[in-house]
């Protein structure tokens, strides 16, 4: 059942490729204009380059939570969802993972070209990669129960971003701590511990906050 | 058998309905009635467990339908004012997922033949932001030849279909109620159908 949700959600976002692009491109160039509007200053550059990243991703990962579910919201879609024998937890996983596949996987991919332009050395490159790669995940997650509960309300995108942002702080703490560890020569393993736990953590108790947030939000 | 038992309904400050109490057997057709805005489609979202009476219980064969929950779903089909339809997907991937999501699963093969019943021969493979709303209507209706659930519950099947159409949605509906399928409907148009006992509810 999670595939057939992953499937269909891989299809729309190929026949509607122009959201997929538009959070892409949003990363892209809010990555891109801070080493404009800084200086070409390479030390100031090199400090700032996964904080910048990280803030851009969860920026950009937030930008298009309001689509998780407002599509099938809107055309009945949900309600069949809801109606579904099989768990809705699982439904909603699936909805998840491919948030994550079509937002989450572009930006680990572009990450390591961006950060060139901040001068990181290829050590620090790969670890912001894999930091991303780690958490991304927790963020379509996270942001997945912030969707269902704001679905269906006025100005939910606004409300979404004040819900969803303060959860994301520690995702971006530790994200950023693994780069800077790494280039600062100490040891980045911790950070990636703690990073694969909010990722399991995630996992265990995401799908079901956002399945009984949706049945309050259809109710 | 389907039953409810003082059902009411609350909306803001004012009550839709209350005190309803039905009861649908095997093979029995019921149609609710009633002017626009008299809580029709809350009854029907109540008796699908999409959401909750403010007061009253709804069971299935005894059992409350909360309790049931997923085995109770396993025996439905709900089919609302919004078809589920995709504008991005064809009419035959509309119907496959639709399908996979009520534990059904059905390959093209057997999506094309039951969009070819509905009517919907040569038009499987169109996206549907291009079908008509008519045509859109069937390919959600399409759903009702494939899935094996004993109780439908349908909110207006009929708007939007031709002549023709409403001929074989009837016909469809006839065939459930001879295998000993329940069916509750709401329409706003006549339509005599036979079945072991048809039931009318009429919300005021």
């Amino acid at each position: 059942m999670i595939w057939w949700i992953v499937k269909r959600d891989l299809l729309l976002a190929m026949r509607r490729r122009s959201d997929v692009l538009t959070t892409l491109f949003f990363f892209i160039i809010v990555v891109s204009l801070f080493p404009l509007g800084v200086g070409p200053e390479p030390n100031i550059l090199r400090a700032m380059a996964s904080g910048v990243v990280w803030v851009a991703a969860l920026l950009a990962s937030m930008l298009s939570l309001g689509r998780m579910f407002s599509g099938d919201y809107a055309d009945g879609t949900l309600e069949q969802m809801l109606l579904s024998p099989a768990s809705l937890a699982a439904l909603v996983m699936g909805k998840a993972i491919s948030h994550w596949l079509v937002t989450g996987v572009p930006l680990v991919l572009m990450a390591p070209v961006l950060g060139i332009q901040y001068d990181l050395p290829g050590e620090a490159l790969l670890v912001l990669t894999l930091s991303l790669l780690l958490g991304t995940p927790v963020l379509s997650l996270i942001g997945a129960i912030g969707a269902a509960l704001t679905l269906g309300l006025r100005g939910g995108g606004v409300l979404v971003s004040i819900l969803v942002l303060p959860l994301y702080i520690p995702v971006l703490i530790f994200g950023t701590g693994a780069v800077e560890a790494s280039s600062a020569g100490m040891e980045f393993g911790a950070h990636f511990s703690i990073l694969g736990a909010f990722l399991l953590i995630s996992i265990v108790f995401s799908p079901w906050a956002t399945a009984a947030s949706l049945r309050i939000s259809m109710g | 058998m389907l039953t409810a038992r003082n059902l009411e309904c609350i909306r803001g400050e004012h009550s839709l309905f209350s005190d309803i109490s039905f009861s649908v057997n095997s093979g029995e057709l019921m149609f609710v009635g009633g002017a626009n805005g008299s809580g029709k489609t809350s009854l029907l979202r109540l008796l699908c467990g999409l959401s909750s009476p403010d007061g009253g219980e709804i069971l299935w064969d005894g059992m409350d339908i909360r309790e049931l929950g997923g085995d109770y779903r396993g025996v439905l089909t709900y089919l609302g004012h919004l078809g589920g339809i995709k504008d991005d997907l064809t009419a035959i991937e509309n119907l496959r997922i639709s399908c996979a999501l009520a534990n059904c699963e059905i390959d093209e093969d057997q999506a094309a033949d039951a969009l070819g019943q509905i009517g919907l021969a040569g038009r499987e493979m169109l996206p549907a932001k291009v079908l008509s709303q008519g045509q859109r209507r069937r390919v959600a209706l399409a759903r009702l030849l494939v899935v094996q659930t004993k109780l439908w519950i349908l909110d207006e099947p009929l708007t939007a279909l031709d002549i023709a159409a409403v001929g074989l949605i009837k016909e469809i509906l006839e065939h459930n109620l001879s295998k000993g399928g329940m069916v509750i409907m709401t329409t706003h148009q006549e339509i005599v159908m036979t079945a072991a006992a048809v039931h009318h509810l009429t919300l005021s």
